[in-house]
This record gives structure tokens, sequence and C-alpha cells, in this order.
């Protein structure tokens, strides 16, 4: 790499670049309130800025027009996706940022290599080896990911016969490449490598149904900082080590925290196919069992004479794109005293953190959003849980019956409020096809409705309490 | 630069990671993710490096390639972590 002829030497440059590694822990530190998480993104902003300048100062920098031209591509799509995205939409853009992360990184590795072939010594081989493997995963397991959010491929889990024996040769197969591109610097071995891990990308990826995306799409973002630290050992700037470290961790908390919401663990949500699509599928409830069915009126008074209510969002609630009449629900309730606040399950969306981006598009106000944790103790003391398109996350039979396939996943306990309100199209399961019991409780009352007609209906007769 | 110190920085940075990104409340992680996935865009370095020195065809399509793709994920994870992040307010507050 020629890096003496730039405008700033290398000493001056590590600076710059430690600087924005630094700035870059500042604003994600920033992130622990949502008071302060605005400016801390922009700390991370600046950051890049400052580490992008940097190099173009420091480098010898040949062919201006290359860069030139993607700095003006990829960021002229980067913009137009990241202003016209639709929150629901939030899932599938994230995954397609981190697939094109990792990718790049990958990029960065295979062009290394061209340029230095025959004189990468063994660490240089092994980390572009990784890199190309990590980032070509990412890259084409991130793009799955999105396929299956977007509805463009069946979001049911699926895959080829003879998956099991097939991904091993795979794997067999990549982790020679690896040791022969080590080796033998070989720019065609390099190219089969990257091809090869975009296809193990695809195949890991498509046997996994919608309800697991959250896991993967965390998953896979804590791969695309992994690459970018790889590519940092490639090029050996510590810039990218820290930065790529650090999204890495980010990554595999938020992956635990996923996984430990759906009670699953890493290895079965990545290995055994489960979740199906979506919770509005067919399937009957257990008909024979009587429900205490309720009118729009109904609802709305036992509402408006509560003193305290939680509401409790699933993904149907966004679905049904009614985030706004919930909202204008909360606020004629709290006009009239009520206490109201938000319980929010951490997969009511489809990432983490997603259906409190959705009521905070909504104008809902943060410090009413409460966390599984947070507010689980709170239920028997509140007179109203109202359940708005969410089912397996307030079923009792995670916490009451050792043989459901759901036992031991945390859920709200919706069951232990005074009264539990649950607007709802029809008895049918959830994702995982199980029966809810809460639906059968004396004190649950249910309101046959699609969540924003049913709101609205509910809207208009608190109105004429 | 040495190998070791190379992976004392990752595992520092690591470390770092998790003690800084446990404490981010639940109601932020998706602007969490978004922006750090913006910053693992921090390859736009390395993308810069190889797209900067000419080196034939394949580094041209390799290099625009890599600055385009690790662009998208700059400009595009950071512009839409605050689109996100400006929607979050307390009441009273606009």
């Amino acid at each position: 790499m020629n890096e003496t002829q730039g405008l700033i030497g290398p000493v001056l440059a590590g600076y710059l670049y430690l600087l924005a590694a630094v700035l870059f822990i500042v604003g994600l530190k920033r992130l622990q309130s949502p008071a302060t998480a605005r400016r801390g993104n922009q700390i991370g902003g600046a950051g890049m800025l400052l580490a992008i300048v940097v190099t173009l100062v420091h480098y010898e920098i040949l062919s201006w027009w290359v860069i030139l031209a993607g700095i003006v591509v990829g960021g002229g799509v980067g913009l137009l996706l990241a202003k016209t995205v639709e929150m629901t939409a939030m899932p599938q853009l994230v995954a397609a940022f981190n697939g094109f992360g990792g990718g790049a990184s990958a990029l960065v590795a295979a062009a290394e290599l061209i340029e230095n072939q025959g004189n990468l010594d063994l660490r240089a081989g092994i980390t572009v080896a990784l890199t190309i493997l990590v980032g070509g995963v990412t890259l084409s397991g991130s793009f799955v990911a999105y396929a299956k959010l977007q509805g463009l491929v069946p979001g049911r889990p699926f895959g080829y016969p003879g998956q099991k024996v097939g991904d091993s040769l795979l794997v067999v197969v990549i982790l020679a490449l690896i040791v022969w591109l080590i080796v033998g610097e070989s720019v065609i071995v390099m190219w089969v490598l990257l091809a090869l891990a975009l296809i193990l990308g695809i195949v890991r990826v498509v046997p996994i149904g919608g309800a697991d995306m959250p896991v993967v799409i965390s998953f896979l973002n804590a791969f695309s900082g992994i690459a970018a630290a790889l590519a940092g050992f490639v090029i050996q700037e510590n810039a990218l080590i820290i930065s790529g470290a650090l999204v890495g961790a980010s990554g595999l908390i938020l992956t635990n925290i996923m996984v430990k919401a759906m009670n699953r663990t890493l290895g079965h949500v990545l290995f055994a196919a489960f979740g199906g699509d979506d919770s509005t599928g067919a399937g009957g409830g257990s008909g024979d069992k009587p429900v205490r069915s309720a009118s729009a009126e109904d609802v709305a008074i036992t509402l408006g004479y509560a003193d305290s209510v939680i509401i409790v969002p699933g993904y149907g609630l966004a679905v049904a794109q009614a985030q706004h009449n919930l909202k204008e629900l909360a606020g004629l309730l709290e006009d009239r005293g009520v206490e109201v606040r938000y319980a929010i399950h951490p997969v009511a969306g489809r990432m983490p953190g997603h259906m409190n981006v959705l009521l905070a598009e909504a104008d809902v106000s943060y410090d009413k959003l409460f966390a599984l944790d947070e507010i689980e103790d709170d239920f028997p003391r509140t007179d109203v849980a109202l359940v708005v398109g969410a089912n397996d996350v307030v079923n009792p039979s995670a916490r009451d019956d050792s043989t459901s396939p759901i036992y031991g996943m945390p859920i709200l306990n919706v069951d232990l409020a005074k009264h539990a309100i649950v607007i709802k199209r029809s008895l049918s399961p959830g994702f995982a096809g199980i029966d809810n019991p809460l639906f059968y409780e004396d004190n649950t009352l249910m309101f046959f409705s699609d969540a924003k007609k049913g709101i609205a209906e509910i809207v208009n007769s608190v109105k004429e309490l | 630069m040495d190998l070791l110190i190379s992976i004392t920085v990752f595992v520092l940075a690591a470390y770092v990671g998790f003690e800084v990104i446990t404490k981010v409340p639940p109601t932020l992680h998706t602007p969490l993710m978004s922006g750090s996935n913006a910053i693992s865009g921090i390859t736009i370095i390395g993308a810069l490096v190889v797209a900067g020195r000419y080196g034939g065809v394949a580094g041209v399509v390799l290099g625009f390639l890599a600055v385009a793709f690790a662009m998208i994920n700059v400009v595009g994870g950071f512009w839409v972590t605050d689109r996100m992040l400006q929607m979050f307010r307390r009441e009273g507050r606009s």
C-alpha cells in the first residue's frame, strides 16, 4: 500500500483514525437515552466523515474518478433508500444495508489479493480468505432475508433435497479452498471461494422462517461488523478493527436478546426450520370453549372507566396501520384521567425495537413505552390490559403449561390484569400454531374486528361516554 | 503492525462494545442496529484505498463496487437512523 505520498503522514493519520473510532464509541454511548440518541448518531456520522477525509488526503489517490463515481452512486442510492423507506419496512432495509457492508468488506479483501498476489504473508492470506468468506455470507444471506421480509420469496422455511449432506459438503469444500487460497494465493481460487460463500449465505438463510428473521438480521448485523474488522486486519488499519468489533458486539447482544425473547437457541433458529410467516393465517381455535365477545361500546366503557390501562401492541397493529388510531384512543383516555402505558415485548415487531419506532412515528411519547422487564410486575395492579394484534407474546401457556411448545418463553402477563381486552379478527392461533387460553378466561373480553376499524369504533364510543 | 497488537485492539474494542451497548434501552434497539450498521461501513476506508490506486480493469471494477456498497451502507445507515431518532419525542416537547 502506498501511503507515503499523501498530504498527511502515517502518524497524524493514525491519530485521526483513532479520533474517528472514539467518536463512534461516544456516539454509541449517547444511544443510552432517547434524549441524547440523535446527537449520538450525528457524532458517529462526523466520525465517519473524518475517517473518509483522512483516507483521501493520506493515501496516494491515482484514480479519483473511480472514487467519485462510487461515492456519488453509493451515496445517492443510500440517501434515496433512507429517505423513502416506510418505517414498517425498516427490517428489510437494515438487512440490505448489512449486506452492502459485508459485500464491501469482501471486495476490499478481493482487491488486496489481486494487487498483492504472490507477496502475501501467512496472516494476510488468512485474513483475506476469512474476510471473503464472512463478507460473502453476509452479502447473500442479508439479501435472502431482505427478499423474505419484503415478500419477494415465501417467508415459510424451505430448502433443497439432501440439504444436510449438501451443506456439510459445501462447508468442507470452502474450508479446503481457504487453505488452498492461503497457500497458493490464486485469484481464481479466490473467486470460487467468494461464489461458494455467496451460495452458503443463501442456503443457510432460505430454510429459516419469516418469524425468525429478527434473529437472522441481528446475527448478520454482527457478521457485517466482523467482516469490517477482518478487512481491518487485511489492510492493517485499527479504525476498521475497532469499529468492526463494536458492531460485532452490538449484533451479538441483540441476537442474544431476540433468541431469549423467542425461547429459542441460536442453533435452533439457524439449523432447525420452525417459524412460519404470520399470525393471520388459517387454522381454527378449539371452537367449543365459550368466549366473551364484546362490542365497541363494551370495550369503550371498560376502558373509559378504568384508572390504569396497559396497551400491548403486536405486529398485527402495524400491518393494519392502526398506530395513529391507537394513539388517538390513548389520548382520549388520558383526557378522562386514565393512566395509559404501553408494554412492548422484544419480538413485538419484525426486528429488535421495531414496535417502538412504529409508535414513535405515531407520536407516542417514548416515556410511555415500557420493556418487558420494566412492566411485567404491574399487570396485577392494572385495570385493563388492551391487546392489539399480538398473540403468542400474551399466551399464558408459556408460563403455566409445561407441555406447550412455547413453555418458558417470556410473556406479558395480561391475564393477571383485572380485565384483558383482545382486539383480533378471529380466534386463529399465532405463528406457532398454538391455541391461546387467554381468549377463554372469564376476565377476557374478545372484540372481533380488524385492528384499525375496531379501534376507530372504540374511539367513537369513548367520545360518547 | 504486529498481529498480536491487532488482536489486542479487537478484543478490547469488543469489550468496550459490550459494555456500552448492553446499556442501550430496548426502545432504541432498532436505531442502534441501523446506526451500528452504518459504523460497520467504516470498511469505506479500505474501499477508498483499493479504488484509489490504479489496478487495471479488475481493480477499477472492484474498487468502484466496494466504494459504492460501503457508501450505501454509510450514508443510508446514518441518515435513516437520524430519521428514526427524530421521531422519538416526549410529551409536551416538539
